[in-house]
């Protein structure tokens, strides 16, 4: 039975990253599927990029504009809340998970609707809402063509921007044939007929609900106003024509002054789907009389964020704007996919994030995060808001070490080395006794050591020591 | 100008050639290095393990034996960039000048000025940028410009040559498997190209792709881009 308290952005019962790195690994079709996808944005990212000759100052500026925030964030939410509801929409503050799903359940209730169709949320991913619903008997409809994909076939998401990242099309045909009552038996798996499917069976919700609910890309503190970027347009259709809308948005995702938006709308489309711009961007400022939804609700969720914020390396996380550039362009999460993170957030900002948001540096899975990066830098190169995640990294895994205690074999053996190195008669004593190693060569090639040096040669060969360290051929030859 | 090798743990103990490469390679071009014996290790191993404290000690120890030296080379991306961008966070700020920690083509390229170093090495070569070399210290085009001023050389272009080899440290035994999934694709990318010689500015790296090419028997070996600027035709390299 999980802890009423436990945070659900990491999930349940999935195993630290190495085990379920290992499996994924396994897979050919999700290697393939991967490979495939990540070079194919990634190039394509780059290109877009390159045509911005200000690139740099812009990330620059969405950095600065996001540390404004987050160094101020309790004024500008205040802000927010007053000119939400001087337009007529009603702000609930939620501290964690289980009180914004109770917030959400409760006007839906309200509302008397049980089905409501939803935008693509990375915040209501997050907090489990969809699950949170379907306990309260309100049945949540995803919209969003790839998290509808992972909806129907029960399935977890395993990338920010395209959750069915892991699926192949016929892999989709099988999902839809399933799961949709209404679908042609014939239904083949081109990508148009997939869509075409998909959209007669969203048609049908959009026209009925009630009740739409979304997340947020931005809200803008002076105006209120709350911005939905997407593709499909589906999003629009949610925020447009229910008469109730629910937002639930993440205290971070504030931009001071709409004008700010010019930054971050060149930076999210080129860093995100690879585009100049996005197709749709939503924007509405609380209620409008006989325009759209009559009724709007702002629930702002902290679900941890606080907690990160006072953390002053690893506050800058939540600069994010959930682009996934990161994820594209990382050399781990291009062969083991966005499952194995086991959070809703993968990849470099899912193994910073997640551990954070989740906040119990003694759970093993979110501990295994921080570790599940070779700090090879590509993520930080490439965000548009610079958060330097190999800082971050280093840093959350001095927590985890912390936590863990002194008395760990890796602890002690750690602190053996650091003695050693720290005096040079040590370190050279320590040079003659491992340069015995050289006794296990065979062939001119270690191939196996025991211990932990097994993990070395269960792939690659050990260099064999030499007979005579530097130091000891500049002391024989120079002193 | 007083010029000091750090050698780094890795080469010191693994790979002594490197460094004696580095010796007379800078010795040829008239700048003779000092090798101080206070030097162990840059921290970096602990670092980014999750041992601040101790990689602190290490950092202190660094600056203290540097101290009074122009300038500090070192054969590696990594160490350099684990000195210059992490030990000032590090280390207590004791008022005196930091020696500025150069990669080797970095000392060549900036220091020195100098990309034809006069060397002869008449071998297939492809060249892997580490992700320390060209992302913390930015070293770019230099050690490519390096390489093809070396008479005999026939320089292949590496695929995806930006992708990290997977080796990371201690990343390599935590995440051995995926460690192992991005090593493969890096050997079938040297593979490719056809050379005898991988070549690198860091021997961690090159330890950890050139273990994998060995457990293959690919006929692909690793040599540190020291060893190459190092051979010359009256007397060619032989590590």
């Amino acid at each position: 039975m999980a802890s009423v308290n436990r945070n659900p952005v990491t999930w349940l019962g999935t195993p630290v990253f190495p085990t379920a790195a290992k499996a994924a690994l396994a897979d050919p079709q999700l290697r393939a599927n991967l490979r495939n996808a990540t070079h194919t944005i990634r190039t394509k990212r780059a290109h877009v990029v390159g045509e911005l000759a200000d690139w740099e100052q812009l990330r620059q500026a969405g950095a600065a504009i996001k540390d404004d925030v987050l160094a101020n964030l309790g004024g500008y939410l205040r802000r927010l809340e007053a000119a939400v509801t001087e337009r007529g929409g009603v702000v609930h503050w939620a501290s964690d998970a289980a009180e914004a799903n109770r917030i959400v359940l409760d006007l839906v209730r309200a509302s008397g609707a049980d089905e409501v169709v939803k935008v693509k949320s990375m915040a209501t991913m997050e907090i489990g809402l969809n699950e949170a619903l379907a306990d309260g008997g309100v049945n949540a409809v995803e919209t969003d063509l790839a998290e509808l994909i992972v909806q129907l076939g029960h399935d977890r998401p395993s990338h920010i921007l395209v959750p069915a990242i892991h699926r192949n099309r016929s892999e989709i045909r099988e999902i839809f044939r399933r799961e949709m009552p209404d679908v042609p038996a014939d239904l083949d798996d081109e990508p148009r007929a997939l869509a075409e499917a998909a959209r007669r069976h969203l048609r049908r919700k959009f026209l009925s609900a009630k009740v739409a609910i979304s997340g947020a890309n931005f809200g803008v503190a002076d105006t209120g106003t709350i911005l939905v970027v997407e593709s499909e347009g589906n999003g629009r259709m949610c925020v447009t024509l229910p008469e109730t809308l629910i937002t639930v948005m993440g205290i971070e995702k504030l931009v001071p002054t709409w004008s700010d938006l010019e930054v971050f709308l060149q930076l999210l489309p080129r860093s995100s789907t690879a585009e100049r711009m996005n197709p749709y961007t939503s924007a509405w400022t609380g209620v409008t009389p006989g325009d759209g939804p009559a009724h709007f609700h702002l629930v702002l969720l902290d679900n941890g964020r606080t907690a990160t914020l006072a953390d002053q390396v690893g506050s800058q996380a939540l600069r994010c704007i959930r682009c996934s550039a990161c994820l594209n362009v990382c050399p781990v999460y291009e062969r083991t996919g966005g499952q194995a993170y086991g959070s809703v957030y993968p990849g470099p900002i899912g193994a910073i994030l997640a551990p954070q948001l989740a906040g119990d540096p003694h759970d093993p899975q979110a501990a295994s995060l921080p570790f599940a990066s070779s700090l090879c830098g590509a993520c930080y190169e490439v965000c548009p808001v610079r958060i330097n995640i190999p800082e971050v990294l280093t840093h959350l895994r001095a927590d985890v070490v912390r936590a863990k205690g002194k008395r760990t074999p890796e602890a002690i053996g750690m602190a053996a080395l650091a003695w050693i190195l720290r005096e040079p008669s040590r370190y050279e004593t320590a040079q003659r006794a491992g340069s015995l190693a050289r006794f296990l060569a065979r062939d001119g090639k270690i191939s196996r050591l025991p211990g932990p040096g097994a993990k070395w040669t269960m792939g690659r060969d050990a260099p064999v020591p030499p007979a005579e360290s530097f130091r000891a051929w500049w002391k024989r030859t120079h002193d | 100008m007083r010029v000091a090798l750090f050698a780094t743990c890795v080469t010191d103990t693994f790979f002594p050639d490197t460094a004696r490469a580095v010796v007379r390679l800078l010795d040829r071009l008239g700048c003779a290095v000092d090798f101080p014996l206070g030097q162990t290790c840059c921290g970096q191993l602990h670092f980014n393990t999750g041992y601040p404290e101790q990689a602190t000690e290490l950092a202190v120890r660094y600056a203290d034996v540097f101290a009074g030296y122009d300038a500090v080379v070192a054969p590696s991306g990594s160490c350099a960039g684990m000195v210059r961008e992490i030990h000032p966070g590090l280390v207590p700020d004791n008022g005196h000048p930091t020696v500025p920690t150069y990669e080797l083509s970095e000392f060549l390229v900036d220091v020195l000025r100098v990309t034809d170093v006069g060397a002869y090495f008449p071998h297939r070569v492809t060249y892997h940028p580490t992700c320390h070399s060209m992302r913390m210290l930015g070293v770019g085009d230099r050690p490519l410009r390096l390489l093809r001023a070396v008479r005999g050389l026939r320089l292949t272009e590496l695929g995806d040559a930006t992708s990290c080899c997977g080796f990371g440290g201690t990343f390599a035994v935590k995440n051995a498997d995926t460690s192992l999934a991005m090593l493969t694709d890096k050997m079938t990318a040297v593979i490719e190209t056809g050379a005898e010689i991988l070549t690198a500015g860091d021997n961690s790296c090159l330890m950890h792709i050139g273990g994998g090419l060995s457990r293959l028997r690919a006929g692909t070996r690793t040599l540190h881009l020291a060893e190459i600027l190092a051979s010359t035709e009256e007397e060619p390299w032989r590590a």
